[in-house]
């Protein structure tokens, strides 16, 4: 029996449905484009959290794990009572407020004295052509004065952005890209960062906080990346203390059995840029607590 | 003797020389050391260049010099050719990522 279209013709029209198909099915690229667009990223990114955890309110993200059990979230609550970030949040007002040996002190450094300004940062430096992060800032504030910069993962740095970030508790985080091709590089930087494979474990930041959050690794629940930078920084049981960002990216690049960057260093100013972009309008919370 | 213990002894003494050739051959000496140490170091500092070195990479090296520096050549040069291996992987891993992480992008 004849078809009754020619073999070659078949080929050619299954093709073309194919491709036709193909074209009305994928209306988006099948990968993200490589022109960054900010504003569309994070109204992707929120829509994907709030889509996967369609009970939660926006504002719930910030509250990360937390949120995502009801188990959890009872200790939340109990934990709040009396929080262990409190002796932090003190030494940090403490230390906030005491003038350095000039006679300035960081309330100089900063718009408004420093108070409640957090949701503002990082923010893109024109002139430097780089990220500034609040803990970065600080440390220059201190070198600016004479004083010698503080360790970005230890104590001292997590009672200060701890006593700043309880000033701007429940502002929206409201970071800006300038027009400025340097801006959106490093926004783009940053974002290639998050989701970049890497260690031996083959782990992105995004495996764990967009593929698994909710999900367990080991004993914790994995935090949605969302609003995941609004609480800090963190008192974390698991380090028996405090926590800065500085401190979360390097542990966690350890944790895929990656050699960890220097604090500060360009990627992770990029990548906190990234972060808490797409967590525009998301309250800060800090400081938290988390397992 | 009959043919088939003749052929049992000869295939026994060729697989005995054929081990012997293979571990004199694994068996390391102190340049075979610091060859395999300098091609993991180099490699090493290949991925560091890519901002992807490896934990397990460092922890190769550090037992490689830790060995070479007891005298046990063996497990030196073993160590060392490991953390080649690992420093290679990353290499491959941070190039392929290059383009690759688009493809977890939210978007």
């Amino acid at each position: 029996m004849r078809s009754a279209i020619p073999p070659a013709s078949a080929a050619l029209a299954l093709a073309a449905l194919a491709l036709a198909a193909l074209a009305f099915a994928a209306p988006r690229p099948a990968v993200a484009a490589d022109t960054p667009d900010p504003v569309a990223d994070a109204a992707a990114f929120q829509k994907y959290f709030t889509n996967k955890f369609p009970k939660l309110k926006l504002e719930d993200f910030v509250n990360g794990p937390y949120s995502l059990n009801e188990d959890m979230h009872r200790q939340w609550v109990e934990k709040e009572e009396f929080p262990p970030y409190d002796f932090s949040l003190d030494l940090g007002k403490e230390m906030f407020a005491k003038p350095f040996k000039n006679g300035k002190s960081y309330a100089d450094c900063f718009p408004n004295q420093g108070i409640g300004i957090r949701q503002n940062y990082p923010y893109f430096d024109a002139k430097e052509g780089k990220v500034v992060t609040l803990e970065l800032a600080l440390n220059r504030c201190r070198e600016a004065n004479g004083e010698p910069p503080f360790s970005y993962v230890k104590d001292e740095m997590a009672a200060l952005t701890a006593y700043m970030a309880f000033t701007s508790r429940g502002k929206p985080f409201d970071i800006k890209i300038p027009n400025d091709p340097r801006a959106l590089a490093a926004y783009q930087n940053g974002k290639r960062y998050f989701y970049t494979r890497r260690g031996q474990l083959n782990f992105s930041c995004a495996s764990c906080h967009v593929q698994s959050p909710g999900q367990r690794i080991r004993a914790e629940i994995l935090a949605p990346a969302l609003g995941i930078l609004n609480a800090m920084p963190i008192y974390r049981s698991e380090w028996g203390g405090m926590g800065t960002i500085s401190r979360r990216f390097i542990s966690c690049n350890s944790q895929t059995r990656a050699v960890p960057l220097d604090p500060q260093a360009d990627e992770y100013r990029d990548l906190e840029y990234y972060l808490s972009y797409v967590s525009n309008g998301l309250p800060i919370s800090g400081p938290g607590a988390r397992p | 003797m009959s043919n088939p213990m003749r052929a049992l002894i000869v295939v026994l003494s060729s697989a005995w020389l054929i081990a012997g050739a293979g571990s004199a051959w694994a068996a390391g000496s102190e340049t075979d050391f610091k060859a395999a140490y300098a091609a993991a170091e180099a490699a090493n500092t290949q991925a560091g260049a890519l901002r992807d070195q490896w934990t397990v990479t460092a922890a190769a090296l550090a037992a490689a010099k830790k060995a070479a520096a007891g005298g046990d050549f063996d497990q030196a040069v073993a160590h060392a050719r490991e953390a080649e291996a690992l420093a290679k992987a990353s290499i491959f891993q941070a190039t392929s990522e290059q383009e690759a992480w688009k493809n977890l992008e939210i978007y």
